[in-house]
C-alpha cells in the first residue's frame, strides 16, 4: 500500500466492520431505513440536469419522480447521508493521516491508465447501480442486514461480476 | 416503538441533521476500514487482501442479529422498517454490471464517497464516472423499462425463500458468514502478500467475538420474533383508546360511503366461520381464518395494497373483528376498521320483510357473544340485494364518519 509513513494503519476489519454494523442498526432503529450512496448521486445528477433541462425532467418518467415540477431532487435524506458520508470521511482521513492527493494503483500500470478506467468502471457502476436500485452500500449492506432475498441475490452477482472478470485484467491491479 | 418518524418528531431540519449523523459515522467507518484505498478494495479480487469481505459481512452479521434482536424484544416494529424491495433479475443483471465496474475502477458508489473525501484522485474520477453512468441509465431506461420492472416480489425475506424461521436464518447467516471468514483468512495465508496494515486481533480473541456472534444469533432464535398480537401487546398502551372511545368502529352507512367512494379502495375481511360466511356476508367481501392473521399470514398483502385502501373488518358482532384489529395493527396495517355491530347489526339494519330470497328470519332469541344472530333457510353468500352496499348508496343514516384516510410515512429507500 502507498501511504506515507506517518499515516496511521487501518483498523482492523472485524473491528470495523462492527463498527459498520452498529451504525447501520442505528440508522435502522432510529430512522427505518438503512445507509446508501448511490441514491445520493443520483439526486446530484438530477439536479445538475434539472438546472439545465427542467423541461426533460417532468416529462421522462424515471426522472419526474425526483425532479419534476417544483420537487426539489436535493430535498431528501439519503442526500445528507451522502453528505455525511463526504465528511465523515473527511474527518476520519484526516485524524489518521491519509488526507493526500495520490492516485492508488496497480504497479504494472501508468497514472493515466489508471485515471481512464476509474473513470469507465465508475460508468459501469453508476449504470449498474440504478439498474439494480441501489448500490452496494444500499442493497447489499442494508439489505442484507434486513434479509431481503433480492439484495443477497444482487450482492452475490456482485462479486461473482468482479470474480470472474478479475483474471482477465489482473495487469490492472497485481 | 422504534422506528421513528423522525420529520414528525424532531421537523424537518432535526431529522435531516440526524441524518448528516448517520452518514458522517458511515463515512468515517468506511474510512478506517481502508475503504478509499482502491488498491485494498481490488486486492479483494484476487485473493490478498479480504478485507471488503470481512469489513462487510461482519457489518451486515452485526446489524442483523441487532435489529432482530430489537424486534424480538418489542422494541423495533420490524414491518415499519424499509426492506428493499425484490426485483430479481433487475438486481443480478445491475449487480454482475457493479462487480465488472468494481474490478475495472477499484471502487464502489460508497468507497469512492471516502476516497473523494480522502483526495484520491482516482476516487475522484470514478466518482465522476459515476454520476455519469447514473446520467446514462436515466435517459435509456425508458427503452427498457419492462425488464427494469420484471420479476417483482415486493418485500421478500429469506425466512420465507428458505420455510425457516427468521431466528433460525439469522443463525444460519451468521454461521455461513463465520466460514467465509475463516475461508477468507486461508484465501490470505495462501496469496497474500502479509497484511501489515490491519492491526492484527489474537485468536482467542477472534474466536471470543465468533462466539459472541453465534450466542446473539442463538438467543434471537431463542426469544422468537414476536406473533401478531405480541407486537400488539407492545404498543396496547397507545391503540387500546382507539378501541375504548369508539373511534375505528365504522357505522355499516359509513362503511356503504366507502363502498362507493371512488377515491378509496374497500378491502373488506370477514373473520367469521365458512358456515356463516356462506349463510350470509356483505358483496366482495373476503374471508380469512383468524388463525391466519394471528401468525401474519396476510401481512404481506396488506402491507402491499396502495394508501388508499381501507381494510374494513366484519364478524357477527365486534369480539372476533376486534381480535383480528389488534392483530392487524401489531403488523403495522393502516387504515383499519370494524363494522360496528357486525353482520348482526348489518342484518338489523337491512334486512327487512322479502329482502332475503330463501328466508332469513331474526333468531328470536339471544345469543351467545360472537354469534350469528339471524337464521337462514339457505346458504345465500352475497346473493340478497342486502349483501350489496351499492343498494343503500341513497339512503339517509347519522352517524359521525371516522375514516381519516392515513398514509403513514414508511421510510423509503435511499437507492430510489
Amino acid at each position: 500500500m502507498s501511504h506515507s509513513a506517518e499515516s496511521k494503519a487501518f483498523m482492523n476489519p472485524y473491528l470495523a466492520g462492527g463498527l459498520l454494523g452498529v451504525v447501520l442498526f442505528l440508522a435502522y432503529f432510529f430512522t427505518g431505513t438503512g445507509l446508501g450512496a448511490s441514491g445520493g448521486m443520483a439526486r446530484l445528477v438530477a439536479a445538475g440536469q434539472d438546472l439545465v433541462v427542467p423541461r426533460h425532467m417532468d416529462r421522462v418518467g424515471h426522472l419526474v419522480e425526483m425532479a419534476g415540477g417544483e420537487t426539489n431532487p436535493l430535498d431528501h435524506w439519503i442526500v445528507l447521508v451522502t453528505l455525511g458520508t463526504l465528511m465523515g470521511g473527511f474527518v476520519s482521513a484526516l485524524l489518521n493521516k491519509r488526507l493526500k492527493v495520490e492516485t492508488q494503483k496497480g504497479p504494472r500500470i501508468s497514472v493515466r491508465q489508471r485515471w481512464v478506467l476509474a473513470v469507465l468502471g465508475g460508468v459501469f457502476m453508476g449504470y449498474g447501480a440504478r439498474l439494480a436500485r441501489g448500490c452496494t452500500s444500499g442493497q447489499a449492506l442494508s439489505g442484507g442486514a434486513v434479509l431481503s432475498v433480492g439484495s443477497w441475490a444482487f450482492m452475490f452477482a456482485v462479486f461473482a461480476g468482479g470474480y470472474a472478470l478479475a483474471y482477465f485484467v489482473r495487469r490492472l491491479w497485481t | 416503538m422504534a422506528p421513528f418518524a423522525l420529520v414528525d418528531d424532531l421537523g424537518k431540519v432535526g431529522a435531516y441533521a440526524v441524518y448528516l449523523l448517520i452518514g458522517i459515522a458511515f463515512g468515517a467507518s468506511l474510512e478506517v476500514a481502508g475503504f478509499a484505498n482502491a488498491r485494498k478494495l481490488a486486492n479483494q479480487f484476487y485473493l490478498k487482501d479480504m478485507t471488503v469481505l470481512k469489513v462487510m459481512f461482519t457489518g451486515i452479521v452485526t446489524a442483523m442479529v441487532l435489529i432482530f434482536l430489537a424486534s424480538a424484544a418489542g422494541l423495533l416494529a420490524f414491518n415499519d422498517v424499509y426492506v428493499p424491495p425484490t426485483y430479481l433479475w433487475p438486481g443480478i443483471v445491475g449487480g454482475l454490471i457493479m462487480g465488472v465496474g468494481f474490478i475495472l475502477g477499484g471502487f464502489c458508489p460508497g468507497t469512492s464517497l471516502v476516497a473523494v473525501a480522502s483526495l484520491k484522485v482516482d476516487g475522484i474520477l470514478f466518482f465522476l464516472g459515476t454520476l455519469l453512468g447514473v446520467f446514462l441509465f436515466g435517459e435509456t431506461v425508458g427503452s427498457f423499462d419492462t425488464f427494469y420492472f420484471s420479476s417483482y416480489m415486493g418485500r421478500f425475506l429469506l425466512p420465507e425463500l428458505l420455510g425457516l424461521s427468521t431466528g433460525g436464518t439469522v443463525l444460519l447467516v451468521v454461521l455461513m458468514a463465520l466460514g467465509a471468514f475463516w475461508m477468507a483468512e486461508k484465501a490470505e495465508g495462501f496469496f497474500g502478500e502479509g497484511i501489515t496494515d490491519a492491526r492484527r486481533i489474537r485468536l482467542p480473541v477472534k474466536l471470543a467475538g465468533a462466539g459472541g456472534l453465534a450466542a446473539l444469533a442463538l438467543l434471537v432464535m431463542g426469544m422468537g420474533q414476536p406473533t401478531p398480537l405480541e407486537k400488539y401487546r407492545f404498543m396496547a398502551e397507545d391503540k387500546d383508546p382507539l378501541l375504548l372511545e369508539r373511534q375505528i368502529q365504522l357505522h355499516p352507512g359509513e362503511v356503504i360511503q366507502v363502498a362507493a367512494n371512488r377515491q378509496m379502495k374497500l378491502v373488506l375481511l370477514d373473520v367469521r366461520s365458512e358456515r356463516d360466511f356462506n349463510l350470509f356476508h356483505i358483496l366482495d367481501s373476503r374471508r380469512v381464518e383468524l388463525e391466519t392473521l394471528a401468525r401474519g399470514g396476510l401481512t404481506k398483502e396488506l402491507l402491499d395494497e396502495p394508501p388508499n385502501a381501507v381494510v374494513i373488518l366484519v364478524s357477527n358482532d365486534e369480539l372476533h373483528a376486534t381480535e383480528a384489529w389488534k392483530m392487524l395493527t401489531g403488523e403495522g396495517i393502516m387504515n383499519l376498521y370494524i363494522l360496528e355491530g357486525g353482520i348482526n347489526r348489518w342484518l338489523d339494519l337491512f334486512a327487512v320483510e322479502g329482502a332475503c330470497p330463501g328466508g332469513c328470519r331474526p333468531a328470536g332469541v339471544p345469543v351467545e357473544e360472537g354469534e350469528l344472530a339471524w337464521r337462514f333457510d339457505a346458504a345465500l353468500g352475497s346473493q340478497p340485494p342486502i349483501a350489496n352496499p351499492d343498494l343503500f348508496v341513497d339512503k339517509a343514516f347519522d352517524f359521525t364518519p371516522k375514516v381519516k384516510l392515513e398514509v403513514k410515512a414508511r421510510p423509503a429507500g435511499g437507492c430510489g
